[in-house]
């Protein structure tokens, strides 16, 4: 029997996975091959999907990326017994682009099939939760605490100390809401975890539960995600009919489930407070702090709220010791981080590194120059809140003090080339643009200033206003949103003045 | 109008969860294909809101239709990443092509635009009727908007 994997996430699929697989299936039954098909999640190396493996004494043979007219040479070339052809790439675990990463949170993505809870369990999954039932709620935190996790949504905060606050305020109910809303242009990390690995991270979430004493989990998934709903549900069903999610925890007497909430569409609920008023069932406005959702948060109670890295991270940390994850990084900046390599570049895809490598080897070494075979002008980091970084700044080391220094974000670790052809000016506009159409609209200079940033744009060359516009935005915006889109357009004015010299208009 | 029942049943479902008016209004909307105003009352009676509440919760966000949408709804992704691979150029040509702009319906066709389908390695993207294309060119497009249409 030849064991093939095809995988199921949503890039192999939009470049025809589906057809490839029932191709496959109707190729071995009119050939009287014995093939079972698994449909694994994503290694991550987009540009090779669909990649098709298959398995051998020697193991898993990657061939990408692989469309329905490929397969009769394929099939001629003896692609079952793993033989060699023009898509063949050699062993997956030996291709440079996974080979040269750290992959510590997406160690199963790819590997095993995300709805297996034996592919799971086999390949170190739910360590982490066995252990942290050992371990009193203070000491869970403590190993977060010492592994230096930070918070992977954008602002990077300390994970540990967000949990210890949740744990130390009294209260009847307490909640874990999982953030997926990943809005930022060039990310994707969060939906292949959730695709790829999806009960890493109900054990994360389990975990989080335990330390703070929360029985309750929500996922705030965006609506445009349908494939990771459909794989997250199948995921707690399967958790559940297993006691890895209920009222009696692997026996332990300990009580934690999840239900899954869609969002509707708008970037800014994105924002931890706007995703608890739209958890609420509201508008998606976001709230003033003090309080902190760890104090006061979903429905008013203490609320951890954690992207699905950070969560994804936490049972590696629990399985092999806060140390052990420490050990990765640089500086403050400790572990690893899921690059999303995006845009007009060769090989796009998901790269998990130790914070440190530089952008230049990023861009260079794994994403192989632009997709155009242009010259590259500008890269932006950190989703559309983050800066333009030319050619300059390319040696700088992605690490959050690094890049909070240089004036740029590391964000939720997107990286968006542009070639030469791109207009700084176009970019800037599109930053006003986008804060006006998701501007939650609570305050002034979000909502007004946007608008304003944009009509100067279109229409003037006076920088000075437009400087005086984003140090206001800057100032004085409730949240992130509305604070933080002078960066995009500062970054392109600092860069790039050329581009602003006359109107676009 | 269509009966209402269904809405009432969905309503019945969600309205003593929490926080669940947003599933409820996705739960009308894969019903009905947009929200008809007629529910905008039941769903006020049985989620104890006013109907300015929930007409507000509506009209925040992008994913909820007021009105019935088109045969074939298209959306094309408008964010950086497919916009450093023509995106710009791509939604032009769809525009174009379809006759339609952006946020308009014709009986035919309903284009909208997309911020990130998270879909970035891959760019640009569109969606038509719910399936998702990459590495659309325009003559991609061209391909399958023929495909849609049979
Ligand atoms: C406009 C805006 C959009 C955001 N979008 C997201 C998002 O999509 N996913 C996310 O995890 N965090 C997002 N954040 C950051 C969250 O507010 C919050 O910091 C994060 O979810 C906390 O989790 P972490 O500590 O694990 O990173 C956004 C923030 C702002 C201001
Ligand atoms: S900055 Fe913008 S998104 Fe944030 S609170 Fe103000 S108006 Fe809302």
């Amino acid at each position: 029997m030849t064991i093939i994997y095809i995988p199921r996430d949503t890039a192999s699929i939009s470049m025809g996975a589906d057809d490839v697989a029932i191709a496959i299936a109707a190729l071995g039954a009119d050939l009287k091959e014995d093939i079972t098909i698994i449909r694994n999640g994503t290694w991550g190396m987009t540009y090779l999907e669909p990649l098709v493996e298959v398995d051998t004494d020697q193991g898993r043979v990657a061939y990408g990326p692989v469309t329905v007219s490929d397969l009769p040479s394929l099939y001629e070339a003896g692609f079952l017994n793993g033989l060699d052809h023009k898509l063949c790439h050699g062993l997956t675990s030996e291709i440079d682009y996974l080979k040269n990463q750290d992959r510590l949170t997406f160690v199963r993505a790819g590997l095993i099939d995300p709805l297996s809870l034996s592919d799971y369990i086999k390949n170190d999954g739910y360590k982490g939760l066995e252990n942290s039932l050992k371990l009193s709620k203070a000491q869970i935190v403590e190993e977060v605490t010492l592994s230096g996790l930070r918070g992977r949504g954008g602002a990077a905060f300390p994970t540990g100390i967000k949990w210890n606050t949740v744990r130390q305020t009294e209260a009847a109910q307490k909640y874990i809401c999982c953030n997926a809303d990943e809005g930022d242009s060039g990310t994707f990390s969060d939906r292949i975890l959730m695709e790829s690995d999806p009960l890493c991270l109900i054990e994360g979430m389990t975990i989080a539960g335990l330390a703070v004493g929360a029985t309750k989990g929500y996922i705030y998934l965006r609506s445009e995600y349908p494939l990771c709903k459909e794989i997250l549900t199948g995921a707690i069903k399967v958790a559940r009919d297993n006691n890895y999610l209920g009222a009696n925890i692997c026996g332990s007497d300990k009580a934690f489930d999840i239900e899954i909430r869609m969002g509707a569409g708008s970037y800014v609920c994105g924002e931890e407070t706007a995703m608890l008023e739209s958890l609420e069932g509201k508008r998606g406005m976001v709230r003033a702090k003090p309080p902190l959702p760890a104090h006061v948060g979903l429905f008013g109670a203490p609320t951890v709220i954690n992207n699905v890295l950070s969560l994804a991270s936490v049972p590696i940390i629990l399985a092999k010791g806060g140390d052990y994850y420490k050990n990765f990084g640089i500086g403050r900046s400790r572990g690893t981080i899921a690059f999303q390599l995006a845009g007009n570049i060769k090989r796009g895809g998901l790269v998990e590194k130790a914070f440190g490598i530089s952008l230049k080897d990023l861009i260079n070494d794994f994403g192989g120059g632009t997709y155009s075979d242009k010259a590259i002008k500008a890269v932006q980091v950190g989703g559309p809140l983050g800066a333009y970084l030319g050619q300059d700044n390319f040696g700088l080391p992605l690490d959050y003090e690094a890049f909070t220094e240089a004036g740029a974000v590391l964000g939720h670790g997107g990286i968006v080339v542009f070639d030469e052809t791109a207009n700084m000016r176009d970019q800037a506009l599109f930053a006003f643009e986008f804060c006006a159409i998701e501007s939650c609209g609570k305050c002034t200079p979000c909502r007004i200033g946007s608008i304003r940033g944009a009509e100067l744009l279109k229409t003037g060359t006076n920088m000075q206003l437009l400087q005086d516009l984003c140090q206001l935005m800057d100032t004085s915006s409730l949240c992130a949103m509305g604070g933080m889109t002078p960066i995009p357009v500062r970054s392109a004015v600092k860069y790039w003045p050329e581009d602003f010299e006359k109107s676009s208009s | 109008m269509r009966d209402l029942d269904k809405a009432k049943t969905i309503i019945g479902d969600f309205k003593d969860v929490d926080g669940a008016l947003l599933e409820c209004l996705h739960a009308i909307q894969a019903y009905y294909g947009y929200v008809p105003k007629e529910t905008v009352d039941l769903m006020a009676d049985g989620f104890n809101l006013s109907r300015a509440e929930i007409h507000g919760v509506i009209s925040y966000y992008h994913d909820f239709k007021t009105s019935p949408q088109g045969r074939i709804v298209i959306r094309v992704c408008q964010a950086e990443s497919c916009q450093a691979m023509g995106s710009r150029q791509l939604s032009k040509h769809v525009q174009q092509k379809l006759g339609v702009e952006f946020g308009e319906t014709t009986s035919d066709y309903s284009l909208e635009a997309v911020y990130c389908f998270g879909n970035c390695a891959l760019s640009p993207n569109i969606e038509v009727n719910g399936k998702l294309h990459a590495r659309v060119s325009l003559d991609k497009f061209d391909l399958i908007l023929q495909e849609g249409v049979k």
